[in-house]
């Protein structure tokens, strides 16, 4: 056991630094909640990600061959951790660079990894995933959105719920159903869907924040090349598993630092204000749950770390990722409880820390359902994990 | 980066196993227990051979010299078998010695220790049943070239087994350390029997205790400093203890719900139970990642050793017991009874709890490193 960065992994983390410093934008200035403000800034963190690809930064664990770096797991650990650390913008591709790439690289024919992983990278193609649908959230197996062969083309009907990225998607990862008659995982194809084939059509879904991050997206008699089926035909749910896999190993640095981002300013803004009379803190309650809140976030580092290099021995992401997914969802919901209660009815205030407290309160509340619910994650734990019968 | 255990380690984690199952299993546990002072020879003189006894102790005192992951991985299977008797009581006061006596001290201390010879502990509570050394007030008057000791701890655990203690006191403004002979005239230790049968405590009263300046350890910021220091080893080892006690009561809890059946099913298909169990994995792989840190950050000195050490106590004092009420509950009946064996668990981890500060003791000491400015900068 040895918890010290080796060498290279120092070398890596300081290159990186300086090519942080020396081409990290200027922070976005624009009026986000106007239409042409957020549209503006999409393009500006587009424009960032392509100048990360251009300096050899995006896909760190990504083999070279697809554009990638090419270097290990804790390589791309490391670069989540010094981008969050440097308040870098986000990288606009999120879902192709967490879940589709990988996943177009373990299950896509040589011609789909030379058409489509470098452009994930690059973000000349933003991506996003069709898995839930209206009547298919936990159970994502029983999903409807139908297929049919129709000639060289698969004819798409249906509707998905939830999908993120999809109002500025030029590609969509699909779920969909080939076969009516099998049992529901051995009757799912996934598809690579270009978003501007006729008949795909994406209406934002506002949510609980005010802000539409989610989309809902129907399909109409669009048209599929058979081309563009990613593995083989009604095995789509091991394609699935592989994607969720990742989705929820896909973590820890980043998390953490911005965990930790949000406690620091917690703890210097318990020192400036008082509630129910007394600063905060000084008030021996909320030191104590601040406290319990500062352990809970080492507690996870711990726990990713000690996940991360069990990934790097396996290579393949384990259901240890559940209990992962658990841990900072869970955590994220007492953190900002915890922050409403110690900071008081000032963290209810738009113009207290320009309302980040109130959106970390509700926004939170996703945290144990996107992703996977907290429920069906421990009865994966149990399981898998745990090898308990199934219980449905 | 590895947080895995080395193959070395690997492999004095798989020795301890096969011996604590073949020298310690639960009746054996049971039989020690019942007695006066849950101590017992043979198993000590055995552990002793091993060289576990002086596991943390260097080579040149008889000990084996390793670092504090390697006793983080014999306590855990110390724990998994609820070891009674004086074990952690020992290696306290041997990491506080080692730090804080002088080169013949240790020799005349932790060499006895190494071989099994000498057991030991450290009376450190009083009646104010805190764990910060500020709060040590026994007293310790100079008289000549000797002190003499007056006053009472509590809850010392092993007094009755030990052959020396230590004594934490107060001269003046500055804390001492005193290694004394349990048999020392003034001295009188009486059981304090407590929740936990298979730990030991005792009330220790010194009435006129002479002891010579000379056989003090350093005193004031230093005794300060290793005391402290010495008691973090010990905590993670108590820690490391009651992630071994997790890990049986959640193999044993999710043994038992595959096989017990209500309405024609097992009752670890429902999830209800399922999730209890998935709950009692999370205490239990998340407490170990935080021992395992602290165990390490302590074996560097790296500089976050202290606060990890306090997130690894905290965080495992909730969790054991968390961990304990659910294995219970999934039990049902057969769990709240004296026949099965959860109890000794469920105990162990309620006298661990405390031991060396629980949750709520180790988040204040958190609060001061991380919320007061004076920490902070």
């Amino acid at each position: 056991m040895d918890l010290k960065p080796t060498p290279q992994e120092e070398q890596f983390r300081s290159e990186l630094r300086v090519w942080l410093h020396e081409n990290m934008p200027a922070p976005f200035e624009g009026d986000t909640s106007t239409p042409e403000g957020s549209q503006a800034e999409f393009e500006y963190l587009r424009d960032w990600q392509r100048k990360v690809y251009e300096g050899g930064w995006a896909g760190i664990s990504w083999p070279k061959e697809y554009g990638g770096r090419g270097a290990g797991l804790i390589e791309q650990a490391i670069f989540q951790e010094e981008f969050a650390l440097a308040g870098a913008p986000t990288l606009v591709n999120a879902l192709g660079l967490a879940i589709i790439g990988p996943t177009i690289i373990a299950e896509g024919t040589e011609e789909q990894k030379q058409r489509f992983v470098s452009k994930i990278l690059s973000c000349e193609e933003i991506w996003c995933q069709g898995f839930s649908e209206p009547n298919a959230g936990s159970d994502v197996a029983a999903l409807g959105t139908k297929a049919v062969l129709d000639g060289d083309h698969y004819v798409v009907n249906g509707q998905k719920i939830w999908t993120t990225l999809a109002h500025v998607s030029e590609w969509c990862l699909l779920l969909t159903r080939t076969d009516f008659e099998a049992p529901k995982h051995k009757g799912i194809t996934a598809f690579l869907v270009d978003m501007k084939t006729p008949g795909v059509e994406v209406r934002p879904l506002r949510q609980i924040t005010g802000e539409a991050e989610f989309n809902e997206v129907y399909f109409t008699n669009a048209r599929i090349p058979v081309a563009n089926m990613l593995g083989e035909l009604n095995k789509g749910w091991g394609i699935a598993i592989t994607t969720l896999m990742n989705e929820r190993a896909n973590l820890g640095g980043s998390m953490y630092i911005s965990f930790k981002k949000q406690f620091e300013t917690l703890v210097e803004r318990s020192r400036e204000i008082s509630n129910n009379g007394k600063v905060v803190a000084k008030d021996p309650i909320a030191r104590q749950k601040m406290a319990q809140a500062y352990l809970d976030l080492e507690v996870f580092r711990h726990n990713a770390n000690r996940a991360l290099s069990k990934m790097v021995k396996l290579k393949v992401p384990g259901p240890e990722g559940s209990i992962l997914k658990i841990y900072w969802s869970e955590l994220n919901q007492r953190f900002q409880q915890t922050a409403q209660e110690v900071l008081g009815p000032v963290a209810q205030q738009k113009d207290f820390d320009n309302g980040d407290w109130i959106y970390g309160y509700l926004r939170c509340r996703a945290n144990t359902i996107e992703a996977g619910t907290s429920e069906i994650l421990r009865n994966l734990v149990a399981e898998r994990v745990l090898g308990l019968p199934k219980s449905y | 980066m590895d947080f895995d255990l080395s193959q070395p380690q690997q492999l004095l984690q798989k020795s301890a196993r096969d011996f604590f199952k073949r020298e310690c299993p639960p009746e054996k546990v049971r039989e020690i227990m019942a007695t006066d002072t849950a101590f017992d020879e043979k198993l000590w003189q055995a552990v002793a051979d091993q060289g576990w006894t002086g596991l943390i102790i260097p080579e040149e005192f008889g000990g084996l010299g390793l670092g504090v992951v390697e006793l983080a991985v014999v306590a855990e299977e110390m724990g998994r078998a609820v070891l009674p008797g004086p074990f952690t009581s020992t290696v306290w006061a041997s990491a506080v010695i080692a730090r804080a006596g002088s080169e013949g001290q240790k020799a005349q201390y932790l060499e006895k220790i190494s071989s099994g010879e000498m057991k030991a502990t450290v009376a450190m509570l009083e009646g104010s049943a805190s764990w910060n050394t500020e709060d040590v007030m026994l007293s310790a008057e100079k008289d000549g070239d000797n002190y003499r000791l007056n006053g009472t701890k509590e809850m010392v655990t092993d007094a009755a087994v030990a052959d020396l203690i230590l004594v934490t006191a107060r001269s003046g403004a500055d804390l001492v350390l005193l290694p004394i002979a349990a048999k020392t005239d003034g001295i009188t230790i009486t059981a304090t029997p407590g929740i936990d049968a298979t730990r030991k405590l005792y009330r220790v009263e010194f009435k006129d205790v002479v002891v010579p300046q000379s056989d003090a350890l350093e005193s004031g910021y230093r005794a300060k400093e290793a005391l402290e220091q010495g008691s973090r080893v010990a905590n993670v080892a108590i820690c490391a203890e009651m992630v071994g006690g997790m890990g049986w009561v959640v193999e044993t809890s999710v043994a038992y719900v595959r096989e017990r059946q209500q309405f024609g099913k097992p009752v670890g298909m429902f999830q209800a139970v399922q999730h209890k169990c998935a709950d009692m994995l999370l205490f239990t792989e998340s407490s170990r990642s935080a021992v395992y840190y602290a165990a390490w950050a302590l074996n560097v000195d790296d500089p976050s050793a202290k606060l990890a050490v306090s997130v690894a106590k905290a965080y495992t004092s909730d969790g054991a017991r968390e961990t304990g009420n659910r294995g219970i509950q999934v039990h049902g009946g057969i769990g709240f009874t004296w026949e099965h064996n959860l109890h000794l668990y469920y105990k162990r981890f309620k006298s661990s709890e405390t031991m060396f500060g629980d949750a709520t003791y180790h988040r204040e000491e958190i609060a001061k490193q991380v919320i007061d400015e004076e920490g902070h900068a």
